[in-house]
């Protein structure tokens, strides 16, 4: 993708900018790009194509014999673990049940916020506080919610006559339900501002001309705010269900992957298998399979929307 | 911002739901953080009771003082500020000559980092885990500060990058145009024309990074092994365990003191955040 952009602009006719710097970076900008390109380098690119490689070696932790590459080894066997497959169908339940109840009740918040309704302030200032927790505490703040005991869920249940209430993180069948609720509320601020940016930046006179025209508010939401709101929502649901997928501390502290793998996460089944087994080269096959599926998914997702637009 | 409700007129029962709406959402999103702190200022005896209150009975600070003798949460504070701050200022340090190249200099250079800004955000972090803690400990730097500050930087980078070449955009090019007709060179316009302008932008940047470094969890639990040198968030999950009702409130009282320092940066830089997103939609 990077590639054809690059090529598609060293095709146009070359534009100069003031003070030089053409199509080739000269040693000035070397001088200025370098402090940030070499830790990029080292410890970014880098350590993706050595994770690349370690996926086709049997590499482990604190063995003494030498490393060496097995080829596809490790995807056949992964082909066959019935447990990562398992974990696998748990990822995408949860990145699909965060994503889209998400980006629902993010999309009516921003829609709130962007009308002119009193105690606006307060709830954007609310609506941000999930954003500048550390994951960890948030994970913590829900234990203590669904605490069986001394939660307020419980208590709230109870109170209203609804049963006993249970322990939610415990059991088999509430244990993945209570974990996507998390996920719901720690996202939302981001996809609520992301998409507020976007509402704001709807044509105001196309809005104004569909409310003369007698168009109610769904119908003007179709016609005005969805076409205007339509990228940032589609790159915005791409990138939660990305991040979703590669979630890690959240349920980590709320299950560490329990009840009996209910909630085990592909990222937290390869952390296991890399720093608590020691099998890095099987761990790193697991992260490959996991970009590789990850990309032709939102590939899918993303060529069959935006078609759907263009009629 | 009251642009939007302008000439168009929302009828009572309307406007009637949309704070009933508005209600719901604040409740869904401030409830779980109350009760948070509720938990950490009740004694432990009333954590006990099996119907627990929204407001302590008697509140207390029992709670902050156990969790600071059960786990050394000072020295983890610590910690995480120093890894927190070395980590936004080089990241900012070292991002912003980048960005002014990236918004001034298009060549196949900047399209190639733009690229990356746009990969690395998908990035899964378990590909990158593995091959990061085997450089690490053959440079020795693994169960180090200055390891995880350096994978900090290059973590914090992307949205650093992405920022930044905002803020350069903002900056009117023709001043930069007047410094090198004056014969100024690269490295001077960067230092005494552009960077002052930059400054709030620069600040900003700064403080998102070291809210990121600071609430980071996932590398610090790998690269981080013995306890005096872990960080807040990575001591704070051995709170968790074999809790009984006891250990509740130290827990709660610990995670509610983690969040103090993330949620006063964020309340300063919030409205540049939202305000930045904004900018940059509008002029793209």
């Amino acid at each position: 993708m990077t590639l054809a952009t690059a090529q598609e602009q060293s095709g146009k006719p070359r534009q100069r900018e003031p003070g030089g710097g053409g199509r080739r970076p000269d040693f000035g900008t070397w001088f200025l790009v370098l402090p940030a390109l070499l830790p990029i380098l080292i410890l970014s690119v880098g350590p993706l194509l050595y994770g690349i490689a370690l996926a086709f070696t049997d590499s482990q932790s604190g063995r003494t014999a030498p490393t060496q590459w097995i080829g596809t080894l490790n995807f056949s066997d992964l082909l066959h673990d019935t447990l990562f497959w398992d974990s696998f169908r748990i990822g995408l339940l949860w990145a699909v049940g965060v994503t889209i109840p998400q980006f629902l009740l993010a999309l009516g918040l921003a829609l709130l916020l962007n009308q002119n309704l009193r105690f606006r302030w307060l709830a954007r200032a609310l609506a941000i506080v999930p954003w500048a927790m550390p994951e960890v505490v948030v994970g913590i703040m829900w234990r203590l919610v669904y605490n069986p005991d001394a939660g307020i869920l419980n208590e709230t249940l109870r109170n209203l006559g609804l049963g006993e209430g249970r322990d939610w993180l415990t059991g088999l069948a509430t244990a993945l339900p209570a974990v996507i609720l998390v996920g719901i509320w720690a996202g939302m601020p981001q996809t609520t501002v992301a998409l507020l940016a976007g509402l704001q930046n709807t044509p105001h006179e196309l809005h104004e001309a569909a409310a003369l025209d007698g168009a109610g508010a769904w119908r003007r939401f179709r016609a005005v705010t969805w076409p205007a709101l339509k990228p940032i929502a589609l790159s915005v649901t791409a990138l939660n269900f990305i991040w979703n997928f590669n979630s890690f501390a959240l349920v980590y502290v709320l299950t560490s992957g329990g009840p009996g793998g209910r909630t085990r996460l592909p990222m937290l089944f390869a952390y296991e298998e890399a720093f608590r087994y020691g099998q890095f080269g099987y761990a790193a096959a697991m992260g490959c399979v996991m970009v590789a599926v990850i990309s032709v998914l939102l590939a899918v997702f993303l060529a069959g929307r935006l078609k759907g637009g263009d009629k | 911002m009251s642009l939007t409700s302008g000439p168009m007129r929302t009828s009572r029962p309307a406007r009637a739901g949309q704070y009933l709406a508005l209600l719901a959402y604040l409740v869904f999103l401030a409830f779980p953080f109350l009760w948070l702190i509720s938990t950490a200022f009740k004694s432990p005896r009333e954590l006990g009771d099996l119907h627990p209150t929204w407001i302590p009975k008697d509140p207390s600070l029992d709670n902050f003082r156990q969790a600071f003798d059960e786990q050394p949460l000072l020295e983890a504070a610590g910690n995480s500020l120093i890894a927190a701050l070395a980590a936004a200022l080089i990241a900012v340090v070292i991002a912003t000559p980048m960005a002014f190249v990236m918004a001034r200099h298009r060549s196949r250079l900047t399209t190639a980092a733009t690229g990356w800004v746009v990969v690395s955000q998908a990035f899964p972090f378990v590909l990158v885990i593995i091959p990061l803690f085997l450089i690490l400990k053959n440079l020795h730097l693994i169960n180090s500060l200055p390891g995880l500050i350096m994978v900090y930087v290059v973590w914090s980078l992307p949205f650093a990058l992405w920022m930044l070449v905002g803020y350069v955009r903002a900056v009117p090019r023709e001043l930069e145009e007047a410094a090198a007709v004056d014969g100024a060179s690269r490295l001077r316009t960067l230092v005494s024309v552009t960077a002052p302008l930059l400054m709030p932008g620069l600040v900003a940047t700064a403080l998102f990074a070291f809210i990121t470094a600071w609430n980071e969890f996932f590398f610090a639990l790998v690269l981080l092994k013995s306890p005096e040198k872990q960080t807040l968030p990575v001591v704070l999950t051995h709170f968790i365990g074999a809790e009984g009702a006891a250990d509740l409130g130290p827990l709660a009282a610990a995670a509610f003191l983690a969040t103090l320092p993330s949620l006063v940066i964020f309340a300063i830089i919030q409205k540049r955040i939202t305000g930045g997103m904004l900018a940059g939609a509008v002029k793209s």
